[in-house]
C-alpha cells in the first residue's frame, strides 16, 4: 500500500490551493505606495549606431518623471557574466561590456535604448513614442558561420571578432580521437540544428525597485529563480550596494524554465531609478517584450561523428558545434555549450575517446542562456540521433546497439571529466520495454498503414548531470560563484517548524515535498512544517533553483539542519527523561528511553527549549534553530530510456504523437505525484521543441516568430497520454536523501525520441530520409519526403 | 492602446451616422481590431460597436432558401444553428477557439478579409451575397486581395446570404501557432456547377481554383482532381510553409473536402 505521508507519499500540492484559487502573490500583485512605472524604448533594428537621442519633447509630456538613457549609466557597472570559459589555447573568452541601457550601439531587436519613468504605464508608453532616436543602421550579424568569416561585421567593435571562445574538450584527447576515427570500421556523421527557443513562462518578468530614504535600504521585487544570486550580482557588480543594504524578494513565480535565473538590465534599472527618483519604480513585461528580452535557449549547430569498430562497439565521438550567444553574455551563457554540454557527451555509453569542439559566437540576436536542461538536451539530442542513424546504416536494432554499448559498472569515469556514481541503464531500458509495449508495435503500424498513415517508433536514452553543485569543481570550470545550498530550520515553542531554504519554488512543489522529508525524519505530520523561500532577508544565502538541484542540494541542506535539530532535541529529551543521551530514540514524534516506557513528546521538548525552566543550560543554549550549508561531492546522474510513437500523414507531412513512454531513474523519490508532473511537463516542452517551437530570425535580425501568432507552443491536443515509470531506482551515493533530481529529464530525453520516431516512420514508407531538423513541422517533413 | 471614443448604437442607421466621423472605426467582435489597438498599431478616434444592433443579429432562411446570417452574428451561433448547412456550420465551429467563436462575427471577418481567415472561403465558395447598409455585393466582386474588399469607407456588412449547396465541406490545415488556415479549401456543389475557394494560400487572398471547379463540375469525386496541381507562383511563403508546400496542400485539401462532401 502506498504511504500516506512522509517520503514516498503523494499528498496533493498545498501551494496549488492558492495558485488555483487566485490567491497567489506574484510580483505583479505587489504594489508599493507611490510607485511609478517604467516603459523601455527598445530597438526595432538588430544593429545600429546611436547618433543622438533627443528626449526634450518626450520629457515634457504628461506624467513623465524622468527619461533615462545610456548616458545616465556612465560610471555604473554593467550586467555581469557569471561564468568564464577558457578556450583551447588557454586564453579567457572574449567578454563584452553589457550596459544597463545601450551605449553607442544597439545590438539586437529588443535592446533597451531609453527608459521612461512616468506616473502611469500608458503615459510612459506615450512619451517613449515621442523620443527621437537618430540611428545609423548597420548590417546585422545573424548566421553564426557567417559571423566568423573574415571581414564579418563585428557585434562588438572593441572585440577582435565575433568569436566568444573556441573550446576544445578534452583538448589533450584530440590526437587519440582522430586516430580512432582513422582506424574505425564504420563512421556515422550527422549535421543538425538544436532549434532556438523562447522559454515562455506563464508569468512574464516583473521588477519593482524601491528605496527607503530613511534607512538607505534598497529592495527589489523580482520574478527570479534565485533572489540571492540577483542580490549578489546586482549589488556587487552593477549598482555597488552591499548585501546588508539590499533586499531581493522573489515571491510566487509563475514558471521559470531557466530564463528567470539570470540578472537582467530591467532589474538593475528599477533599483537604480528608485533611488534616483526616490519613488518605487515598477516594470511589468508585456508578452511581446518577453519574446525580445527574456534570454532565449538552445540554438546550437552541430556536426557529430560516431566511430564504431567491426563489432559495433563505439570507439570514438567527435563533435563540432557552433553555439549562439546572442548579442551579450547572459549570466550563465558561456557554461551551457561547454561544461553543461561537453561533459555529457559520453551519455550512457562506454565510448573511450571523445572530443568536443564548441565555438561560441556573438550575433545580433537576443542573448541565449540556460533553458530547461541547458546543454544536456543539446548533448543528448545529437548523441541519440547519431546512434540511431548508425543503427540504421548498419542494419542493427537501435535498442540492441545501445544496450551493447551501455556502461554497466559504477562508479564510471567518463573520458569527458565526470564520474557517474550510480546507474542501471539496462534496468531503465527493461522498464521502458515493459511500459511501451514494443511487441505490439508492428500491429499498431499495420493499423496506421490501413488508415493511410506512416507509423514510427523512436527510442533513446539520456543521462544528465544535475544537482548542480560541487563548488570546488565548478570553480575550477570557471563559475564565478559557489553552488552549495542552505537551509535554516526554526522550531517554534509548540513544535511547528519553519524551513527557510535558499531553493526557490516556481512550480516545483517544494512547499509540499520538503515537509514530507522533515515529517519522515521527526515522525510528525507534514502540516507542522512550513517552507519559506524567495526573500533574502529571511533565508540564508542560497543559490536558488535550476539544474534539478533543489531536493538534491537544497533538500540535503535541510536534512543536515534538521539533523542538528534532532541532535539538540535528544539532549533536551535526555535531560527531561533523566536518561543518557545515547539511549534516546525519536520515533513518531516521541522521544523515548530505549528499553523503558519513559517518553516525552516532541512538543514538550520544543517547549522546554523556549521555556527552559528545567533545562541543561550549562550544556546547551535555549532555543531551537539550526542552519546548514550543503555542498555535495559530485553531480547527480539521473538517467532514463524514452520511447515515442508517431504517425505521419504522408500527404501533408503532419506528425502526431500517438504514444510516449518514459522510464526514469531518479534514485529515491520523495513525492511520486510531483515527479510524474515534472516528467510530464518536461516531455511536453520537449515535444514542443521537437514539433512546434522555433525562434527564427530573418537575415536582418528581425525575430519572425515574435508572438503566439507565429511561435507555436504545445497545447494539450498536441501531446499524448504519458506512460511514466520511475521504478528503476539506483540511489545517489553521496547525498543523504539518495535523490538525483527530475526537473529537466523530460525536456532532455524527449526530443530525440520524437525525431527518431519520425525518421522511422518515413523510412517505413520507403522514403530515404535520415534526418529532419527540429521543429519537425509538416512543411519540413513534406519537403524531406519530396527532396 | 490609445484613447478613443466609444459608441454602441442600436440601429444600422445610427451606426452609419456614427461612422461618418473622421477616423471612426467599426468594431465587430474585436478579435483582430482589439489586439491591433493593444499593440498601438491603430489609432481610431472612435470605435462604433455593431454588437448592439438587433437587426444585424440572427439567422434565418430566405424565401429563395438561402441562409441569411446577420453581420453581427458570432461564429458560435452559426456553428450551432440548425438552419445552417453542415459545410458552413463546420467551418464556423472550427474558427479559433471557444472564446474567439463567442466574440468574433461573420461581418467582422469578411470586412477584415484576413488572407488566412476561414469565412472568406465559405463566402466565395458558396457565391454568397454580402449585404451592406446600402447595397448587395456578390462574393465574386467583393474580395479584392489581402485585407482589401469592395466595402467603401464606413460601409457595414449587415447580412450575408448563402445559397444552400447540394453538398459542401471545408478542410482547414492549421498553421501550428495561430491556428488560422495555413491553407483552407471550401468546396460547394450546386446544380449549376462546383465552386472551390481557397484561403490561406495566395498572396492575393482568397481565390477560386478554376481548374478544380471545371474538373469537379464534370465529375464530383476526389479522383477527378487526383492529378491536378496548382502552380506555386503567387502562393505565400513564410516560416510555416513554402509556396510549393501551400500549393500542394491546396490539392490535398480539395480532394479531402470533395471526399467528405460527396
Amino acid at each position: 500500500m502506498p504511504k500516506d505521508h512522509g517520503i514516498g507519499a503523494s499528498p496533493k500540492r498545498r501551494e496549488d490551493v492558492r495558485f488555483l484559487s487566485g490567491t497567489g502573490n506574484y510580483t505583479d500583485d505587489i504594489n508599493v505606495n507611490g510607485q511609478a512605472y517604467v516603459h523601455f524604448l527598445r530597438s526595432d533594428v538588430a544593429h545600429g549606431r546611436i547618433k543622438t537621442i533627443n528626449t526634450d519633447a518626450a520629457s515634457a509630456m504628461p506624467g513623465v518623471l524622468k527619461i533615462f538613457t545610456g548616458a545616465d549609466f556612465e560610471g555604473v557597472g554593467g550586467i555581469p557574466c557569471g561564468w568564464q570559459v577558457t578556450d583551447r589555447h588557454g586564453e579567457p573568452m572574449q567578454e563584452p561590456a553589457h550596459p544597463v541601457l545601450a551605449q553607442g550601439k544597439v545590438r539586437y531587436v529588443g535592446d533597451q535604448i531609453a527608459a521612461v519613468v512616468a506616473e502611469t504605464v500608458e503615459q510612459a508608453r506615450d512619451a517613449a513614442e515621442a523620443i527621437e532616436v537618430d540611428l545609423e543602421e548597420l548590417p546585422a550579424v545573424v548566421d553564426m558561420k557567417a559571423a566568423l568569416a573574415d571581414g564579418a561585421t563585428k557585434v562588438h567593435d572593441d572585440l577582435t571578432s565575433n568569436l566568444c571562445y573556441d573550446w576544445g574538450f578534452v583538448e589533450e584527447n584530440k590526437p587519440a580521437v582522430d586516430a580512432a576515427f582513422e582506424a574505425a570500421a564504420h563512421v556515422t556523421t550527422l549535421e543538425l540544428r538544436n532549434n532556438r527557443l523562447v522559454a515562455n513562462p506563464m508569468e512574464p518578468r516583473v521588477a519593482i525597485g524601491d528605496f527607503n530614504r530613511g534607512t538607505g535600504d534598497s529592495t527589489l521585487y523580482t520574478t527570479s529563480q534565485n533572489p540571492h544570486v540577483i542580490r549578489l550580482l546586482m549589488g556587487a557588480f552593477v549598482l555597488g550596494i552591499p548585501e546588508h543594504k539590499l533586499r531581493v524578494v522573489a515571491p510566487d513565480v509563475g514558471g521559470g524554465f531557466g530564463t528567470k535565473i539570470f540578472h537582467y538590465a530591467e532589474e538593475a534599472f528599477c533599483t537604480f531609478a528608485a533611488k534616483a527618483l526616490n519613488r518605487a519604480v515598477k516594470w511589468t513585461s508585456t508578452r511581446s517584450e518577453a519574446f525580445i528580452s527574456d534570454a532565449h535557449g538552445r540554438d546550437h549547430v552541430t556536426k557529430i561523428e560516431l566511430a564504431l569498430d567491426a563489432d559495433n562497439n563505439f570507439t570514438a565521438i567527435r563533435t563540432d558545434t557552433h553555439a549562439n550567444m546572442g548579442a551579450y553574455l547572459s549570466t550563465f551563457a558561456p557554461s551551457v555549450p561547454t561544461w553543461l554540454h561537453g561533459t555529457l557527451m559520453a551519455g550512457n555509453y562506454k565510448t573511450p575517446l571523445i572530443y568536443v569542439n564548441v565555438k561560441a559566437v556573438f550575433t545580433n540576436t537576443v542573448p541565449v542562456d540556460a533553458y530547461r536542461g541547458a546543454g544536456r538536451p543539446e548533448a543528448t539530442y545529437q548523441l541519440e540521433r547519431v546512434i540511431d542513424k548508425a543503427a540504421r546504416e548498419l542494419g542493427v536494432d537501435p535498442i540492441a546497439l545501445r544496450r551493447q554499448n551501455f556502461i554497466t559498472e559504477f562508479p564510471y569515469a567518463t573520458p569527458v571529466a565526470v564520474e557517474y556514481d550510480t546507474g542501471d541503464y539496462h534496468g531503465t531500458m527493461d522498464a521502458l520495454e515493459k511500459i511501451a509495449d514494443f511487441s505490439g508495435f508492428e500491429a499498431r503500424r499495420k493499423d496506421s498503414e490501413a488508415r493511410g498513415k506512416l507509423r514510427g517508433l523512436g527510442v533513446n536514452c539520456y543521462i544528465e548531470a544535475c544537482g548542480i553543485a560541487p563548488s570546488n569543481l565548478v570553480g575550477q570550470l570557471g563559475a564565478r560563484a559557489g553552488l552549495y545550498e542552505s537551509a535554516t530550520v526554526r522550531v517554534n515553542a509548540t513544535g511547528g517548524l519553519v524551513v527557510m531554504t535558499g531553493s526557490h519554488s516556481h512550480g516545483q512543489g517544494h512547499e509540499t515535498s520538503f515537509p514530507q522529508v522533515i515529517a519522515e525524519m521527526i515522525g510528525i505530520d507534514e502540516s507542522m512544517v512550513e517552507i519559506e523561500h524567495g526573500d533574502t532577508d529571511k533565508a540564508p544565502m542560497g543559490m536558488g533553483t535550476y539544474g534539478s538541484r533543489s531536493l538534491a542540494v537544497g533538500g540535503s541542506a535541510m536534512v543536515r539542519a534538521t539533523e542538528k535539530i534532532i541532535a539538540k532535541t535528544k539532549k533536551i529529551a535526555a535531560h527531561l527523561l533523566e536518561a543518557a543521551e545515547a539511549d534516546i530514540e525519536l520515533k513518531d514524534g516521541t522521544f523515548s528511553v530505549a528499553g523503558t516506557d519513559k517518553s516525552v513528546a516532541w512538543g514538550d521538548v520544543t517547549l522546554a527549549a523556549y521555556v527552559p525552566h528545567n533545562y541543561p543550560l550549562e550544556d546547551i543554549e535555549p532555543g531551537l534553530e539550526e542552519t546548514a550549508f550543503y555542498d555535495p561531492a559530485n553531480f547527480t546522474y539521473p538517467s532514463g530510456a524514452y520511447a515515442c510513437e508517431v504517425e505521419v500523414d504522408p500527404e501533408t507531412g503532419k506528425v502526431t504523437i500517438e504514444a510516449f513512454s518514459a522510464a526514469d531513474d531518479f534514485g529515491n523519490v520523495v513525492n511520486p505525484m510531483i515527479v510524474d508532473g515534472q516528467v510530464h511537463g518536461g516531455i511536453g516542452q520537449g515535444i514542443g521543441q521537437a514539433l512546434l517551437e522555433n525562434a527564427a530570425y530573418d537575415e536582418n535580425g528581425q525575430l519572425l516568430s515574435a508572438s503566439y501568432m507565429d511561435y507555436a507552443m504545445p497545447r494539450a491536443s498536441d501531446v499524448p497520454y504519458y506512460n511514466v515509470d520511475h521504478s528503476s531506482q539506483t540511489p545517489c551515493t553521496h547525498n543523504p536523501l539518495g535523490v538525483k533530481g527530475c526537473g529537466e529529464a523530460g525536456a532532455i530525453g524527449s526530443p530525440p525520441a520524437v525525431v527518431n520516431a519520425v525518421v522511422d516512420a518515413l523510412q517505413s514508407g520507403g522514403h530515404k530520409v535520415d534526418h529532419v531538423d527540429m521543429p519537425v513541422s509538416p512543411s519540413r517533413v513534406w519537403a524531406a519526403m519530396n527532396a | 492602446m490609445y484613447n478613443f471614443d466609444f459608441e454602441k448604437p442600436s440601429t444600422i442607421a445610427d451606426a452609419v451616422a456614427a461612422l461618418g466621423d473622421d477616423e471612426a472605426q467599426a468594431l465587430g467582435g474585436g478579435q483582430t481590431l482589439i489586439p491591433t489597438l493593444k499593440q498601438r498599431l491603430a489609432s481610431p478616434s472612435k470605435l462604433v460597436s455593431l454588437k448592439g444592433i438587433g437587426e444585424m443579429q440572427g439567422i434565418c432562411i430566405a424565401d429563395d432558401g438561402a441562409v441569411c446570417i446577420g453581420g453581427a452574428s458570432c461564429h458560435a451561433d452559426v456553428a450551432g444553428s440548425s438552419d445552417v448547412f453542415a459545410g458552413l456550420a463546420g467551418l464556423a465551429g472550427g474558427i479559433g477557439d471557444p472564446a474567439v467563436r463567442a466574440r468574433g462575427t461573420i461581418g467582422g471577418s469578411l470586412a477584415n478579409n484576413d488572407p488566412a481567415a476561414c469565412y472568406p472561403a465559405a463566402a466565395l465558395g458558396c457565391g454568397a451575397t454580402i449585404i451592406t447598409n446600402n447595397r448587395a455585393i456578390v462574393a465574386d466582386d467583393y474580395f479584392e486581395g489581402m485585407f482589401a474588399t469592395a466595402l467603401e469607407e464606413g460601409e457595414i456588412v449587415t447580412e450575408v446570404r448563402f445559397p444552400v449547396p447540394e453538398a459542401s465541406n471545408y478542410q482547414k490545415f492549421e498553421q501550428p501557432a495561430s491556428r488560422f488556415a495555413l491553407v483552407g479549401v471550401f468546396v460547394a456543389k450546386y446544380a449549376d456547377g462546383v465552386r472551390v475557394a481557397v484561403t490561406g494560400a495566395s498572396e492575393e487572398g482568397v481565390f477560386r481554383w478554376a481548374e478544380a471547379e471545371a474538373a469537379l463540375s464534370a465529375n464530383f469525386s476526389a479522383e477527378a482532381i487526383a492529378d491536378l496541381k496548382l502552380d506555386s507562383d503567387g502562393m505565400i511563403a513564410d516560416l510555416h510553409g513554402t509556396s510549393e508546400y501551400r500549393a500542394h496542400l491546396v490539392g490535398v485539401l480539395t480532394r479531402r473536402a470533395v471526399a467528405a462532401a460527396a
